[in-house]
């Protein structure tokens, strides 16, 4: 069992704040430029922030920054590619997530140049899992998915976290996905990040 | 073998024909004249200058003075790398970057080579201390240049990909490692390529200026050769020095792009 827990956690113009995020789903929505990449951005510690996060009351100011990537699997809006072949980036040639995600096997000798927008999103989602992060955070993962690949990936999503018992932070536009999904719900809406009641 | 010394005539031989160039290009409408005039009349200027400076130089051996005109012309050749850069450092790492390490390189190899390979007395003398820095850097400035610019502007573009690798957990240096080695390769190309060539394609500048003013091609092949492979040290280790220290310098101590550094 893992925990995401936020203290003052404040980035960009929003407000600071705090969460406890246990083996759920929390979905944060919000309009465009609101905030939400900026504030999964410094959960990973990949930009200059105030206040602190916690995963297992472990703090990641006192983490070495590699490990708290690791263990804190961010998957941004749009993934990004350094080799010319998709296995270039694939540590493991039996990746178990390619399947799920309707992949075909051989897809490792791909050319990433030759890959659509929606191949690519998945292949990154299968090398974010590969990691094994303690918490997931995800940026609009589906966005740019038709609609038999978003259902796989959500339920993909759902067994990874029940599997590993992982938080997830979810950023969507989607207000179906929201429905089906959402365990909990915050908005940010003027600088403020809100729960929204159901 | 006598040098042929060349008089003021000689040279106003020679100028002639800058001003024929500059007349041409006037009535071509290229709009170049004063620029060739003003260019020939700075080279005719700063060379007098530096050839009277060395001359005073050259009569009293002076450490002092020789120091001075050495930090001189790394201040300038710093200056110059900086100016060079599209997307530089902001504040003082712009200028100290470049600055440190040509400053590091080009005077650790002009002291090693003044002391172990020329071994002149006293090892500062300054008719081979000067000329040995000058070319050092000359070439340093660019090595460096080409490097800090391309690993600059490459960590610019490649913002993604250098976060998702960061993402996925890799360490600073494995995450733009990439960009690291091409921007020592592109900083040393110019050097190994001179070496492939030289004197097939083309005669290196120093040593036809020794053979010009009578020195015996075998000597001015010797000392091309150590200059050559002087150069292309300093500018290897100059360039692996100054992409180091500046793909650090993009991250900070949590391993954070940090590309607002660049100005």
């Amino acid at each position: 069992m893992t925990i995401l827990r936020l203290h003052e956690l404040q980035v960009f113009t929003l407000k600071p704040f705090n969460i406890e995020v246990n083996n759920e789903i929390v979905f944060l929505t919000g309009a465009s430029g609101a905030g939400k990449s900026l504030f999964l951005r410094a959960i990973a510690d990949l930009i200059i922030h105030n206040g602190e996060a916690y995963l297992d009351e472990k703090k990641c100011s006192d983490i070495n920054p590699v490990q708290w990537r690791k263990w804190v699997g961010f998957l941004p809006a749009e993934s990004a590619w350094w080799g010319d072949k998709v296995g270039d980036h694939f540590s493991d040639n039996n990746n178990p997530y390619i399947p799920l995600l309707n992949l075909p096997a051989d897809c490792l000798q791909w050319d990433v140049a030759r890959c659509s927008t929606g191949e690519k999103q998945r292949l990154a989602i299968a090398r974010l899992l590969a990691q094994q992060p303690k918490v997931l955070l995800l940026d609009e993962p589906t966005a740019s998915l038709d609609p038999d690949s978003v259902k796989l990936v959500e339920s993909l999503v759902i067994d990874y976290a029940n599997k590993f018992n992982a938080p997830v932070l979810w950023v969507s536009h989607d207000a179906l996905q929201i429905k089906r999904l959402c365990q909990r719900e915050f908005k940010i809406k003027e600088n403020e990040i809100i729960e929204v009641m159901t | 073998m006598n040098i042929i010394s060349l008089s003021p005539f000689d040279l106003s031989m020679a100028a002639i024909l800058v001003l024929a160039l500059a007349f041409i290009t006037l009535i071509l409408k290229l709009d170049l004249a004063s620029r060739i005039v003003i260019a020939a009349i700075r080279t005719v200027v700063q060379l007098l200058l530096i050839g009277l400076v060395l001359k005073a130089l050259f009569a009293q051996v002076n450490l002092f003075y020789v120091a001075a005109l050495s930090i001189f012309m790394l201040l300038v050749a710093g200056r110059e790398v900086m100016a060079r850069q599209q997307r530089r450092f902001g504040g003082l790492w712009g200028y100290g970057l470049g600055t440190l390490s040509m400053f590091i390189s080009s005077f650790t190899l002009t002291i090693y080579a003044l002391i172990v390979v020329v071994s002149t007395d006293p090892w500062y003398t300054p008719q081979y201390a000067i000329p040995l820095l000058g070319m050092m850097l000359g070439n340093t400035m660019t090595g460096v240049s080409l490097a800090l610019d391309k690993l600059t502007t490459t960590a610019w573009q490649q913002r993604a990909v250098i976060e998702a690798r960061l993402i996925l957990g890799q360490d600073w240096r494995t995450a733009i490692g990439d960009i690291t080695r091409d921007s020592v390769r592109i900083g040393m190309i110019p050097m190994i390529n001179a070496m492939a060539a030289a004197g097939i394609v083309s005669l290196p500048g120093m040593m036809t200026g020794q053979i010009l003013s009578g020195t015996e091609p075998l000597e001015a092949v010797k000392y091309q050769i150590l200059i050559m492979f002087l150069i292309t040290a300093g500018t290897g280790f100059s360039a692996i020095i100054a992409t180091w220290i500046g793909a650090r310098r993009l991250f900070d101590d949590r391993q954070r792009l940090r590309l607002e550094r660049l100005s």
